[in-house]
């Protein structure tokens, strides 16, 4: 008798939340890490005005696919460390329900983290963020991050490496999201959504259905043991 | 060392006529292939005609094209051996994969240093971050994830299912560096086949001889030149294996 799909979801985003409400460890240490990253990107980049509007976007996105990856290793390696992914494979539940269980738990945190990031990059770079399709954008960016790292880190917690390979593997595949979400952050912020014949929103919609359906298909692979 | 030749060689045991003749077979294809692609140095060097706007560097194209072709080919296999791997679980798919990943690799090197002693002469410089180039070196870098994510796990069977998994994401790059000079319309890089982009620099015209060469060179690095190496590169894997098992078998004793 199996759990049902749902419930197995919920249950596993109630632990991933819960844990998080009594620790503070993954969304203190990611808006930490983003705070410092924001900082040190207008120090390194020396930014005047005009340099801040055109590289802020980039800015944004850099921080937040960093932020995620040390989330991501974080919210994996504890399942490992304290036997919970054991625990959860030999319970009888679907294995892609502790896959979106997992990816729910971890956007909410990177979504957490990219929601304080806008005021404040606001207030420092003088260039409001806080635009409901700007907010969109975040959301759709960090899905799509947030689907690729889950398999990923499931994958590279189990390896000898551990934390650093989570980088390594994850920054080239989601290369394209990381493009497209540039663009489409771009364009919002210079008031020139339609550059062109191609939307941006729309491709990174897409790249969301293609991570989801081949996270969906793979999960299976890299959890059994 | 009396010991170890009197050892029951199970895996070689696999008749050995049968292997002899995949060796035969091999090294023919081998020979077969060295001539093609002498031939087709020899239409790319001599019989297509000097471009008239980028003299004799323009040459070095239909290598770099056809390069770019095989490490497709050549990535392919890693998916089409990663889904297998998966679904039967039997090694031989996953040493595809991994000869897949490698010889891909090495013709991506090739169509990227090709493209870039092109570029020196055409663009002014050797490395532009035009998007396509960016894209070419982040998939080149993906590939080299995929063998150091190898290296990282040493249970083997965990290791063949999560190349499997990511051999098959990979593929993803390859896709975006074929399409961006589509979407991304600020590329300098020229598209082939069909319209460019308006500020493509250094596209040229089809004259017969020149898409003969192409066709040609494109043919043989995207059917022999790919298939040949992979088959080298599996059959060095399987002698690999056996000097493990062999080892093993030895220690044992």
């Amino acid at each position: 008798m199996k759990t049902p799909f749902l419930r197995t979801v919920l249950s596993i985003v109630q632990k991933d939340l819960r844990g998080e409400l009594r620790s503070r460890e993954l969304v203190g240490s990611m808006g930490l890490f983003a705070l410092l990253s924001i900082l040190v990107f207008s120090f390194a980049l020396e930014l005047d005005r005009v340099a801040r509007e055109e590289a802020i976007s980039g800015v944004l996105w850099v921080t937040v696919i960093y932020a995620s990856t040390i989330g991501l290793n974080r919210s994996m390696a504890m399942e490992r460390e304290h036997g919970n992914l054991d625990g959860m494979l030999m319970a009888p539940i679907d294995r892609t329900a502790i896959f979106f269980g997992k990816l729910v738990g971890n956007l909410v945190f990177t979504l957490v983290v990219g929601f304080i990031l806008l005021p404040v990059m606001t207030a420092l770079y003088n260039k409001s963020l806080l635009d409901p399709i700007v907010i969109s954008l975040l959301g759709l960016g960090t899905l799509g991050f947030a689907t690729v790292g889950t398999l990923l880190a499931t994958m590279t917690v189990q390896t000898r490496a551990r934390e650093s390979l989570l980088p390594i593997v994850m920054l080239p595949i989601t290369l394209p999201m990381m493009l497209a979400a540039v663009r489409a952050t771009t364009a919002t912020l210079s008031g020139t959504p339609d550059d062109g014949s191609i939307s941006w929103p729309a491709i990174l919609v897409v790249l969301d259905v293609i991570y989801l359906v081949a996270s969906f298909l793979l999960f299976e692979y890299v959890v059994e043991e | 060392m009396s010991a170890v030749q009197n050892l029951p060689l199970q895996t070689a045991e696999v008749s050995g006529s049968e292997t002899h003749i995949r060796t035969r077979i091999l090294q023919g294809l081998t020979v077969i292939t060295v001539v093609l692609v002498a031939i087709g140095v020899y239409l790319a060097l001599g019989y297509a005609p000097t471009e008239a706007a980028q003299g004799e560097v323009q040459r070095l194209f239909y290598l770099h094209l056809a390069a770019f072709a095989g490490a497709f080919i050549a990535f392919s296999a890693t998916v089409v051996g990663g889904v297998i791997y998966l679904r039967t679980r039997a090694v031989k798919w996953d040493t595809l994969a991994l000869a897949g990943v490698e010889v891909g690799l090495v013709l991506a090197l090739i169509n990227l240093i090709t493209g870039m002693v092109w570029a020196r002469p055409i663009w002014n410089t050797w490395w532009t971050w035009d998007p396509r180039l960016t894209s070419e070196a982040i998939m080149i870098l993906t590939y080299a994830a995929y063998l150091m994510l190898r290296n990282g796990i040493e249970n083997p069977e965990q290791r063949r299912r999560f190349a499997s998994v990511y051999g098959i994401l990979a593929m993803t790059t390859v896709l975006a560096t074929l399409l961006i000079t589509r979407i991304r319309p600020d590329t300098i890089h020229p598209v082939v086949i069909g319209p460019s982009p308006q500020n493509a620099e250094g596209g040229f015209e089809m004259t017969q001889r020149i898409s003969t060469t192409i066709g040609i060179n494109s043919a043989i690095w995207s059917i022999f030149v790919p298939i040949t190496l992979i088959w080298w590169r599996i059959r060095l894997e399987n002698m690999a294996e056996r000097v493990r098992a062999l080892k093993a078998q030895v220690i044992e004793r």
